[in-house]
C-alpha cells in the first residue's frame, strides 16, 4: 500500500510538471502579446522593449521557463486581468461556491440514485428498472445549459416557485465570511434566513449538476446490486429466514457500496469542476464562471494557475477514491504491475 | 504476407465456403441481436433520421437559414414557421434542420481526428515497451489529469473562437482515452501465437503494428467511439453556448439556445426548441451506442 501510494504520488509529481511545460507553451502559442497588452497599443517601441527585459521576456526560453516555475513553486500564479487581483486569492474565493454546490449536488444524487438503482436491481426489468434506464439515459443525453434554462423558465419565470438565479436573495446581506460556504457561515452566525435561502437558490443548480450523478450513480448500484443478490450468501441469509427487506439492505448492500463508492468519489470530482456550465447559466459565483470568464477574455494568467487547480483537486481526488477503493475492499492489494 | 500458414487438412475452396458461410451466419446473428433491442433499433432510426435530414436539409428548410427579415422576429410558432421565428426574424425550424449537418461534420471529424491519433499512441505504446510506453502514457497522464470539458475549453480559448478549432480543441481532449484502450487491446494480443510466430519469421515491426495489431483494436475502439459521439456533440455544443465554439451567424444547436436565452421569458422557442434537437440527437447516438457495444463485444454478445 505504501509503495502504491508513493508510486502514485511521483507520478502526480510528473503529471503537474508535464501540465507545467504545457500550460507555458500554451501561453507562447496563444495568439495573444502579453508585452501589447501591458504596454497598451500607442506605446513608442523603447517602452516596449523596456518592459521586455523587465519581466524577462528577452532571456532565452529555457530561463523563462525556469523563472515560471519558480514563480509557480512560490504558490505565485500570477495577477489576474479581469480583477487585478492575484490568481490564487481569486481562486480561493471563488472555490467555496463551487465546492458548496458539488457537494449539495453529489448529495442530491447519491439520494436518489442509490435507491433508484437498488431497486431497479430488485425488480429488474420491470417498470421501476425501465424508469431507472430511461432516466440515466435523459441524464446523460441532457445539454445541462438548455435543462437549466428550461428549469428556470418553469420553476422561477412561470411557476415561481424557487428563487432567481444567483447564491442569495439581493435583499439579504451575508454572514460574515469564515469558510466561504454559505450553508455554513450562517450557521455560525445563526442567520436562519439566510440559511433557508441559500438553500433555495441551491436546489435548481444542484439538481441541474446532480442529474448527470444520478445516471452513473444509479447505474453503478443497479450493477453491482445484480451481482451480490445471486451470491450464496445472500441466498443463505434468506434461508435463514431473513426478511427481505433486512437480506438487501444488511447483506446486499453494504457489500454492493464498494464499486458505488468509486463512482461516488469520481463523480464528485468532475462535479468540482465541470462547473463552468452551470455555474455561468444560474449566475453562481464559482470557480466555473470565473474559469469561463477567463476564457472568453483570454485571462492568461487566470487560464493557466485556474487549468493548474483544476487539475491538482482532480487528481488528489482521483487518488483519494483509488486509496479509499482499497481500504472497502480487502481483496484488492495495489502491487507493481 | 500471403497467408502461407493455413492448415492443410480443408483444401482452399471449402475453407473459403466455410468461411463465408460463418460470415452469413454473424450478420444474420448481429441483425436478430439488433432487432430484440427496441432501444437500439429506436436510436438506429434518430440517427438514420439526423442522417437524412443533413442529406437533405435545403428540401426540408422552408427558408434560408441566414436570411433575416426583422419585420417577423420572435414569432411564436406556427404553420408558416414550425418552431417560430429567432430574435433576427430567422426562422428556427429552418436552422435547427441545417444545424444537423454542423452537429454531424463536428461530431465525424472529431472522431476522424482522435481515433487515428489515439490509436497510433496506443499500438506503439504497448507494442514497443519500455521507454516508449512510459513517456506516451505520462503524456497521455497528463491530459487526462483534466475533466475533458475544461481541456475542451481550454483549447478552444486558446485556439482562438471559431467551429474548426473547437473540434480540434475536443479531438485533443478525446484521444488519451483511446489510447489507452489501444495499448490494452494490442498488450492483449501481442503475446498471441501468431503474433510470436510472425515475429520468428521476420516480419517488420511495422507490419505487424498496422496489419495485424490494429484490427484486433478496431472493434473496441469503435465501440467506445460509438458511445462517445454523443458527449462529443454535448461538448460541442456547451463550447457553442459559452461563444467559443461556432460563430454566429452559424446554425449551430448551442449557439442558437445561447441565443434564445435573452428571450427566454416571453419567447420560450427561441432557446428551447434547439436544444430539444440536441437532446434528441444525443439520446439516438447514446443509444446506438449501447447497442453497438451489446452486438460487437463478445463478451456482450448473447444470442
Amino acid at each position: 500500500m505504501g509503495r502504491y501510494l508513493l508510486r502514485r504520488l511521483v507520478t502526480l509529481t510528473i503529471t503537474l510538471a508535464g501540465i507545467m511545460v504545457m500550460t507555458f507553451f500554451t501561453s507562447l502559442v496563444i495568439p495573444l502579446d502579453p508585452l501589447a497588452s501591458l504596454a497598451g497599443p500607442q506605446a513608442p517601441p523603447e517602452t516596449v522593449e523596456r518592459l521586455r527585459t523587465l519581466y524577462g521576456f528577452d532571456q532565452p526560453l529555457y530561463i523563462q521557463f525556469g523563472r515560471y516555475v519558480a514563480r509557480l513553486g512560490r504558490g505565485d500564479l500570477g495577477v489576474s486581468f479581469q480583477t487585478s487581483r492575484p490568481v490564487l486569492q481569486d481562486i480561493l474565493t471563488y472555490f467555496p461556491a463551487t465546492l458548496e454546490l458539488a457537494t449539495f449536488a453529489i448529495f442530491l444524487g447519491i439520494c436518489v440514485g442509490i435507491p433508484l438503482g437498488v431497486l431497479s436491481a430488485v425488480y429488474k426489468n420491470r417498470f421501476i428498472d425501465q424508469f431507472c434506464r430511461v432516466l440515466s439515459l435523459v441524464g446523460v443525453s441532457t445539454p445541462v445549459f438548455w435543462l437549466g434554462l428550461v428549469l428556470m423558465l418553469v420553476f422561477y419565470f412561470k411557476l415561481g416557485w424557487l428563487p432567481e438565479p444567483g447564491r442569495l436573495d439581493i435583499m439579504l446581506i451575508e454572514p460574515p465570511r469564515v469558510v466561504g460556504v454559505l450553508l455554513i457561515d450562517s450557521v455560525i452566525a445563526r442567520d436562519w434566513a439566510v440559511f433557508r435561502d441559500a438553500i433555495t437558490h441551491l436546489i435548481m443548480p444542484a439538481s441541474v449538476l446532480g442529474l448527470v450523478g444520478v445516471a452513473g450513480i444509479s447505474r453503478i448500484t443497479r450493477s453491482s446490486m445484480l451481482e451480490v443478490l445471486s451470491q450464496e450468501y445472500v441466498k443463505t441469509a434468506r434461508i435463514k429466514g431473513l426478511g427481505e427487506f433486512l437480506v438487501i439492505t444488511r447483506h446486499a448492500l453494504r457489500n454492493a457500496m464498494v464499486p458505488t463508492v468509486t463512482v461516488v468519489g469520481l463523480t464528485y470530482g468532475l462535479l468540482l469542476e465541470g462547473s463552468v456550465l452551470t455555474e455561468t447559466i444560474f449566475s453562481w459565483p464559482g470557480l466555473g464562471r470565473y474559469l469561463a470568464n477567463a476564457f472568453l477574455t483570454l485571462d492568461l494568467n487566470t487560464i493557466v494557475g485556474g487549468t493548474m487547480f483544476v487539475a491538482l483537486t482532480f487528481c488528489v481526488v482521483n487518488l483519494v477514491v483509488d486509496v479509499a477503493y482499497a481500504y472497502l475492499n480487502p481483496k484488492i492489494t495495489y502491487t507493481e504491475p | 504476407m500471403t497467408p502461407t500458414a493455413a492448415p492443410r487438412t480443408l483444401d482452399v475452396r471449402e475453407a473459403k465456403r466455410r468461411r463465408a458461410a460463418a460470415r452469413r451466419q454473424y450478420i444474420r446473428d448481429t441483425y436478430v441481436l439488433w432487432r430484440r433491442n427496441r432501444l437500439m433499433v429506436l436510436g438506429t432510426g434518430i440517427i438514420a433520421g439526423l442522417l437524412l435530414v443533413a442529406a437533405v436539409a435545403p428540401l426540408l428548410a422552408t427558408y434560408s437559414p441566414y436570411e433575416q427579415v426583422l419585420a417577423d422576429r420572435l414569432l411564436p410558432p406556427s404553420w408558416a414557421h414550425l418552431f417560430g421565428t429567432d430574435g433576427l426574424g430567422r426562422d428556427i425550424a429552418s436552422r435547427v434542420v441545417y444545424g444537423s449537418r454542423v452537429s454531424l461534420t463536428i461530431a465525424l471529424l472529431v472522431a476522424a481526428i482522435s481515433t487515428p491519433i489515439g490509436m497510433l499512441i496506443g499500438i506503439l505504446s504497448g507494442y514497443l515497451g519500455g521507454a516508449v510506453d512510459e513517456i506516451l502514457m505520462r503524456l497521455a497522464d497528463i491530459f487526462l489529469a483534466f475533466p475533458r470539458l475544461i481541456l475542451a475549453i481550454a483549447f478552444a480559448a486558446a485556439l482562438g473562437p471559431g467551429v474548426e478549432n473547437a473540434i480540434i480543441a475536443i479531438a485533443i481532449a478525446h484521444w488519451p482515452s483511446y489510447a489507452r484502450l489501444a495499448r490494452a487491446e494490442t498488450l492483449n494480443v501481442k503475446n498471441n501465437d501468431y503474433i510470436q510466430a510472425m515475429r520468428v519469421l521476420g516480419v517488420g515491426k511495422l507490419h505487424i503494428m498496422a496489419g495485424h495489431i490494429a484490427p484486433m483494436c478496431l472493434s473496441s475502439i469503435i465501440v467506445r467511439m460509438s458511445l462517445d459521439m454523443g458527449t462529443i456533440i454535448l461538448t460541442a455544443a456547451g463550447l457553442g453556448f459559452l461563444g467559443l465554439g461556432a460563430q454566429p451567424p452559424m446554425p449551430e444547436w448551442g449557439l442558437m439556445v445561447a441565443d434564445g436565452r435573452q428571450f427566454l421569458v416571453d419567447q420560450w422557442w427561441v432557446s428551447t426548441l434547439p436544444g430539444l434537437a440536441i437532446l434528441v440527437v444525443v439520446m439516438g447516438f447514446n443509444l446506438l451506442g449501447d447497442g453497438i457495444r451489446d452486438v460487437l463485444d463478445p463478451r456482450q454478445r448473447q444470442l
